[in-house]
């Protein structure tokens, strides 16, 4: 989806937990997230912390479509 | 000592049953389904699940003697140190062969047989197999490396699986000549043999553009590869003026999923309205995904999809706006056709609607 999304001309960014998988279906813009079932969470953080942890993540997406890539790229901490 | 004939010879090299170490999941250990996805590795001396079948069809020829359990979660989100902890297990066996699945269409166990078996075969060179659906992420990812058995997409495929997976396990574990990846069953690794073909090649040639000409059948000897892949596009200029769209394919979907998405193999999308929601509950919305394990999701849909996140950075002028629809479908064994027709669907709205950039979550 994430492909067809950036054939379409959108940029896209993709955030998950299993990063090789996202990178052999051709994702160009990569955030690595928490977990498979929570990727933009974390359970076991009081609810302020898991917001802020969040946030921080969306960040990091925002920060990667601002980005110019030249080819797939993960964007860690 | 007169009594210790070897019972079988095999290249001059005395040679008894061959020992075999067989990987699977939580799911086919009987441990349990997602809810027991994060369980951690762990060894079980003889046969567990579908090794039964696999036993079986060796006949004799090879046993297994260990089974190698593990949580597809905790293997896919640790993958360094689970690869690292099954190893050491398997070494101790000092296998000849280790086998991993068949994984069929899931997802996360295809990428664990593929890195277990590719791990084997490098770090301890322990001839290594596999198998699963062309589909399965993790058959892209290993498929160069290691021979990963082309199976049906559900475990309804199980008997048809392991009919090929024995011959050829007991192949390569006797070191035997291996036939083309057709005749054999396993996905084509992209090595090339070379052999004595009876006509030249530009007669073959020939004939083949004949054969095409006429519209008949012909095989290629030489496939294209199928690199699909999309050029990046340029970055967002501004984004505090940026309009962000959500997607996402861990099956986010208003309480109740009004469109019935399926829990797998997802035949449809759902397009949703968010516009007066500042975040979404357990009242509101929920997952539809059946390949994880639903609780967290359920409890606070934004941990799938960060709608909180978004509209408060939306009301910071941190973002120019979210935009009002999200898309959502299910992506568990779900086929890539589908998900990719979905999308050049809705992507095509997305651009109608002046969508400038978009966040795609998965599980």
């Amino acid at each position: 989806m994430v492909k067809e999304i950036e054939r379409a001309g959108i940029p896209a960014v993709h955030m998950c937990t299993v990063v090789p998988i996202s990178l052999t279906v051709g994702a160009n813009r990569i955030v690595p997230t928490i977990a498979i079932p929570h990727p933009l969470g974390n359970p076991s953080l009081d609810p302020a912390e898991e917001k802020t942890l969040r946030r921080k993540l969306v960040e990091r997406a925002l920060k990667a479509l601002s980005t110019e890539v030249d080819g797939q790229t993960v964007f860690e901490e | 000592m007169t009594n210790t004939q070897p019972n079988k010879m095999r290249g001059g090299k005395q040679m008894g049953k061959i020992k075999v170490v067989h990987y699977i999941n939580q799911f086919f250990a009987g441990i349990g389904g997602e809810e027991k996805a994060d369980y951690k590795p762990e060894v079980r001396e003889g046969i567990v699940g579908p090794g039964m079948s696999l036993n079986a069809g060796f006949k004799g020829e090879a046993e297994i003697v260990a089974t190698v359990i593990c949580g597809d979660s905790y293997f896919n989100e640790n993958l360094e140190t689970a690869k690292q902890e099954v190893i050491e297990m398997i070494k101790k066996y000092k296998p000849d062969l280790f086998i991993a699945g068949p994984a069929f269409n899931a997802g996360r166990y295809g990428v664990a047989c593929g890195t277990i078996t590719d791990a084997v075969q490098k770090e301890l060179g322990i001839p290594a197999l596999t198998g699963m659906y062309i589909e399965n992420p993790g058959a892209d990812m290993f498929k160069k490396s290691v021979y990963i058995i082309s199976t049906k997409n559900s475990a309804a495929g199980m008997r048809d699986a392991v009919g090929k997976m024995v011959p050829l396990a007991l192949k390569i574990a006797k070191g035997e000549q291996l036939g083309s990846p057709e005749e054999e069953g396993y996905i084509s690794r992209g090595i090339r043999k070379n052999y004595f073909a009876e006509k030249r090649g530009s007669e073959r040639a020939i004939e083949m553009m004949l054969k095409k000409l006429k519209g008949e059948d012909f095989v290629t000897e030489f496939p294209m590869p199928d690199f699909d892949r999309v050029k990046p596009n340029p970055a967002v200029k501004d984004i505090t003026k940026a309009k962000i769209a959500l997607v996402t394919s861990g099956g986010i979907v208003p309480k109740g999923n009004p469109d019935h998405i399926e829990s797998s193999s997802a035949s449809k999308y759902g397009k949703y309205d968010i516009e007066g929601f500042e975040n979404l509950t357990s009242e509101t919305h929920q997952t539809a995904h059946g390949g994880y394990d639903p609780v967290y999701a359920n409890e606070d849909p934004d941990r799938v999809l960060p709608v909180d996140v978004l509209r408060e950075m939306e009301e910071e002028g941190k973002i120019g706006s979210l935009h009002r629809y999200y898309y959502a479908t299910v992506g568990n064994g779900t086929s890539v056709a589908n998900a990719k027709a979905f999308a050049s669907t809705f992507a095509k709205e997305l651009v109608a609607d002046g969508v400038d950039a978009v966040i795609l979550t998965s599980t």
